[in-house]
């Protein structure tokens, strides 16, 4: 088997996870998270440079900040089948007393974890500073990030953006997950984005863009942004998705951003992404 | 009675400024971010030493308090400065998430806090940066009285694992504080010892606190003075100890009385042993231009102000 083909199995069974979640307690994030669900799982599976175990300071090794929180079943499934935490405590998402918090978090010391995010627009900034900070330290591994594009509504994303492209941040990879929906609607409509890669290149970003549902371009664009690094600018990849991916009902809409299939649904999702690795 | 005397006046923003260069004498891992406030906020000699742990991030302070978290998820110790009302308000959000429910060791410096900034006017002088940061879970506020108090305070913090609210500010004040004085976080300092009163101060009203004892003492009552410099954790066993001998308190702070040092103080008298209380303190407004010692004076945080509460309060016993 390829590595692409068991990257694509492997985001196949991170898919199955997402709808297990997100149905067993009738909340949760699943548009997003199926959406963004090749990119996590070429960025832990393959494009980035992981150190085993779990190090909160992230030393020598490459490390991730999710910014936009919400698609937490896709973090938790993606970093538990990565050896983080063990996969059958999948199962406790969103429950009393887990680990696995409705948004991400340190509090609960779950490994992975860096940063508590979902309240939006925060991760770029706190990237940089750990960005900053390996510099600091002659670390030469990178710094990667995830973003909603409803999310670069946030003010401080910008703030961010300034500060990266003026102190020439070039040991950072982020990603917008524009996938053209947000919570009320078709972004077009709530709050044009106008044209991302200008507004990037302005603020002194080289910008890059990826087809997100497909693992071969994700693999190859991911390649091309990293020998990118160390060259006097921060990267910025605009990674071009569907809300809902890998669910025919789900694609296309706004609809399931912030919502849960219900047990039929569930079952014709399931039906359409076949098990590769074990449920939890 | 003690006396206390002082040599010279001081302003705290300047034991701020010395302290943090002598953090990054002692620690490679303290770090300083500053949103255009270098002056101000007395930053330049450790710009000037460690320009490389130095970083200007322009008027993005919702990006400084972000940068310091991932400088703290790093194992970097980051000091951050501007005046107290962009430390807070303006960041709120950002030290909630990313700082103090995610237990950044991540410590937020903030000069020109209350009154006595003066002419700037409302925008700048924030009554009510103490309320929010005590409001948020894992975070300690410091409000040190003097020039060698702020110094002392700004090593303690770089010992101390977590995040850290430091408020200062911007006039000369009385620098009577010892300047080898350890700084204890968590552990008022008793001043002077009395029995008829316990006047609790914080920053810049200790002064003032023990001017208004040594008035009081000339009228024959004894006040027992405390000078709480880390309102969060407050030190439960030093207030209740105190009142147990004075049974009656005034508090003073350059704050609301809406979540400042007296609404904890209150809180904790009133679970534990109901006390009579008067706080100097300002009421449910917003500040305006004037010198320091005008605005202290119309907004009720003299010493007069506190020998008048003390005598009140006495009266309520």
């Amino acid at each position: 088997m390829s590595n692409i083909q068991q990257l694509q199995q492997f985001a196949t069974q991170v898919r199955r996870d997402i709808l297990r979640m997100v149905h067993a307690v009738n909340s949760g994030h699943p548009g997003g998270s199926l959406g963004a669900a090749d990119f996590l799982t070429a960025l832990y599976q393959s494009v980035m440079e992981r150190k085993p175990g779990f190090d909160m300071m992230g030393k020598n090794e490459d490390v991730f900040y999710l910014s936009n929180g919400h698609i937490s079943p896709l973090f938790y499934s993606v970093l538990a089948r990565s050896g983080y935490f063990p996969v059958s405590e999948l199962s406790t998402f969103r429950k009393i007393n887990s680990r696995l918090q409705g948004h991400p978090t340190t509090a609960e010391h779950l490994p992975g974890i860096r940063i508590a995010s979902g309240s939006l627009g925060q991760g770029l900034s706190v990237a940089i500073g750990h960005a900053q900070a390996k510099k600091l330290d002659g670390d030469r591994q990178l710094v990667f990030t995830l973003h909603g594009d409803g999310e670069l509504d946030e003010g401080q994303i910008w703030e961010a953006a300034l500060y990266a492209g003026a102190k020439k941040v070039d040991n950072l990879i982020a990603t917008v997950d524009y996938n053209k929906q947000q919570i009320d609607g078709p972004i077009q409509l709530v709050m044009d984005l106008g044209d991302l890669r200008a507004k990037w290149e302005a603020f002194g970003w080289k910008v890059f863009e990826m087809q997100g549902n497909d693992m071969v371009d994700i693999i190859k664009v991911m390649a091309e942004a990293k020998a990118a690094t160390f060259q006097q600018k921060p990267i910025i990849i605009l990674m071009h998705t569907q809300m809902g991916a890998g669910v025919d009902f789900m694609m296309g809409t706004h609809k399931w951003h912030g919502q849960a299939p219900n047990d039929q649904q569930l079952q014709n999702a399931l039906t359409q992404l076949p098990e590769t690795l074990g449920d939890y | 009675m003690k006396k206390y005397t002082y040599t010279e006046q001081k302003d705290t923003r300047s034991g701020f400024g010395e302290g943090l260069l002598e953090a990054g004498k002692r620690n490679p891992n303290a770090v300083a971010l500053c949103a255009d406030l270098i002056g101000s906020l007395k930053m330049d000699d450790f710009k000037a030493a460690f320009p490389e742990r130095f970083f200007q991030v322009g008027i993005a302070e919702a990006n400084m308090i972000g940068m310091a978290a991932g400088l703290a998820t790093a194992g970097k110790i980051p000091f951050t400065g501007t005046f107290a009302n962009f430390s807070t308000a303006r960041v709120l959000d950002q030290i909630r998430q990313s700082v103090a429910y995610s237990k950044k060791n991540v410590k937020i410096c903030a000069s020109h806090a209350g009154l006595t900034l003066g002419e700037d006017g409302a925008t700048h002088q924030t009554m009510e940066d103490i309320s929010m940061m005590k409001n948020l879970p894992n975070m300690v506020v410091i409000n040190p009285c003097d020039f060698n108090q702020t110094k002392a305070a700004t090593l303690a913090i770089l010992e101390y694992e977590g995040p850290v609210y430091l408020r200062f500010g911007r006039p000369k004040v009385p620098n009577f504080t010892p300047a080898d004085q350890k700084f204890e976080i968590g552990k008022a300092l008793l001043l002077n010892e009395g029995k008829d009163v316990t006047i609790v101060a914080t920053g810049h009203m200790v002064w003032k606190a023990l001017e208004a004892g040594q008035k009081l003492f000339e009228m024959g009552i004894e006040a027992e003075i405390i000078n709480i410099h880390t309102i969060k954790p407050l030190d439960v066993q030093a207030v209740l100890q105190s009142v147990s001998k004075t049974a009656c308190v005034v508090t003073c702070e350059e704050h609301l009385r809406n979540g400042g040092l007296g609404d904890s103080i209150a809180q904790l008298l009133a679970l534990n042993v109901p006390t009579p209380i008067e706080m100097v303190a300002v009421d449910d407004q917003f500040g305006e231009s004037g010198t320091p010692e005008q605005l202290m004076e119309k907004y009720g945080l003299e010493t007069i102000d506190i020998v008048n509460a003390a005598l009140k309060v006495i009266k309520r016993k």
